[in-house]
């Protein structure tokens, strides 16, 4: 790097790097009602976004609209310059995806579910196995290699033989991460993954996360959890009422918010 | 009334061939109509619009005709088309095309009441529809479709006696065939009942311990 420096024109100086993924004015209505009213930001590669809002601010809605299992009412998603889900075409009509092509764009996001959705009927190991060998294309052997190292990264190796029923909502979830990991996804969606446990179990995840987030994993993380959002995010989104009204690092956010919608919904949470 | 006791000792092995060729039945005409009812109820989950209504419109038809009519219009339709398979064939064909319909609606059902959250996992890794349904959604309604399928086999048996019409000589058209030459209708025909209850028994018993066999999770 230092040579073409040298030998190079120099680059101009603080272009920030192009993001990973990029959104813009995101819509959702479901019939009349506006759930999403335009929401943009960017997310740059191993960045660790935080969303956070009252219930019912739109932020599930968000994540689900990113990987359109949900599909957004209006607005644009690139993912590493990629339109998501469907492209306009020359007449500037929106053409969706195929079924087969918006898969293969699936793949790309990881998403932890609050409820963690393992499949109940296969072990914790194959739960991880089935997305590389039947939607990547990997043999067994590749994909179990894969799927051990996952389950070892979220330090579950000796339980991987166990149905999800056999272990506990903590183990469940980080069952849940592995799968999502072992699909090597540019970033990972994260929808409350704590909120579904019992309080005892929530550190378990959170240090999971944690460790992710050093590793320098990009992810949107949904949370209400407002010690951990503090210390994991790069930056922080405040959401209410279908827009994002506040975002900035978390320091400032949490010690001086702007916004007074924000100042009251943190008094709210961080009085609880 | 008295029985006739020498006809019954004498009927009771005739018709333990008809039974024979009645489980015959059943049995090809139960694996045939799982296999195309498996088919057919995936179609109408996640196959291409018009095959979902195509599928639609045969199992509603299926479902509101008679058994009856749909043997007789299978039994003469074939030789129509040029195939003279025989009462046999034509039997279990007929019998195969209506239990895919009532298969087809079962697995419909089952699959569907699969909690969404399994396919919404499942796009997350980047699943196709047609591997949602094969790998997912399907594994996990095979425990609770075995009762529904159960009751769709012993209807079956039942129905098998309706093939004594086109001249297949099951249970029914074995007993018939006595009465005919020993006009003992009620001792044949309480026999008759008799070999069908226990069949039936039969097959309920093992598929109570089939479902009870079934993983749970
Ligand atoms: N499928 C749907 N049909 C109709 N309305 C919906 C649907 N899904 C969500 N909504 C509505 O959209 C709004 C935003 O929901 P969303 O789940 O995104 O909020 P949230 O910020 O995740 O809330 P929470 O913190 O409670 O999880 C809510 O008012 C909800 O009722
Ligand atoms: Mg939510």
């Amino acid at each position: 790097m230092v040579s073409t420096a040298l030998h190079a024109p120099a680059p101009p100086l603080a272009v920030p790097a192009a993001p990973l993924l990029s959104v813009r004015s995101l819509r959702k209505s479901y019939g009349a009602r506006e759930i999403l009213k335009g929401i943009s930001f960017d997310l740059a590669r191993g960045e660790t976004l935080v969303l956070i809002g009252p219930s019912g601010s739109g932020k599930t809605t968000v994540l689900r609209c990113l990987n359109h299992l949900e599909t957004p009412s209006g607005g644009e998603i690139r993912l590493a310059g990629e339109s998501v889900g469907g492209e306009p075409g020359p007449d500037g009509r929106w053409r969706p995806l195929g079924e087969a092509a918006l898969a293969r764009q699936r793949r790309r996001f990881g998403f932890v579910f609050q409820r963690f959705n393992l499949f109940p009927h296969l072990s914790a190991l194959d739960n991880v196995t089935i997305g590389p060998r039947r939607t990547l294309g990997l043999s067994r052997a590749e994909a179990e290699a894969r799927a051990k190292a996952q389950l070892a990264r979220v330090s579950l190796a000796e339980h991987m033989h166990k149905r999800p029923s056999q272990l506990s909502g903590g183990q469940q979830q980080r069952v849940a991460i592995a799968r999502a990991l072992a699909m090597e996804p540019e970033l990972i969606l994260f929808d409350e993954p704590t909120s579904a446990l019992d309080p005892e179990l929530v550190h378990e995840v959170l240090d999971v996360m944690r460790g992710l987030a050093r590793e320098g994993l990009t992810m949107i993380v949904v949370t209400h959890e407002m010690r951990f959002a503090r210390q994991v995010a790069d930056r922080l989104i405040v959401m209410e009422d279908g827009a994002i009204v506040e975002e900035g690092v978390p320091e400032a956010i949490f010690t001086d918010p702007s916004d007074p919608r924000t100042r009251r919904f943190l008094t709210h949470v961080l009085d609880r | 009334m008295t029985i006739d006791w020498a006809v019954v000792t004498m009927a009771i092995p005739l018709l333990a061939q008809g039974a024979l060729t009645s489980l015959k039945i059943a049995a090809l005409a139960g694996i045939l109509g799982l296999a195309g009812g498996v088919a057919l109820g995936l179609i109408s989950l996640g196959g291409p619009a018009p095959a979902r209504l195509v599928v639609r419109g045969y199992v509603d038809f299926i479902r509101g005709t008679p058994l009856l009519i749909q043997i007789f219009i299978v039994f003469f339709g074939l030789p129509m088309l040029g195939w003279r398979p025989g009462e046999f064939i034509s039997g279990v064909l007929a019998l195969s095309l209506n239990s895919a319909a009532y298969v087809a609606e079962v697995v419909r059902g089952a699959v569907g009441s699969v909690e969404r959250g399994q396919s919404e996992a499942a796009k997350s890794i980047g699943m196709t529809r047609g591997q949602i349904l094969v790998h997912v959604l399907l594994p996990q309604a095979i425990r609770p479709m075995t009762p529904a399928l159960t009751n769709d086999l012993i209807t079956l048996v039942k129905n098998t006696s309706l093939l004594s019409v086109i001249s297949v000589y099951e249970l029914t058209r074995s007993g018939q065939a006595i009465i005919a030459s020993h006009f003992v209708p009620l001792e044949i025909f309480a026999l008759l009942a008799l070999y069908y209850y226990v069949i039936i028994s039969c097959l309920a018993y093992v598929s109570r311990q089939l479902e009870r066999r079934l993983p749970a999770w």
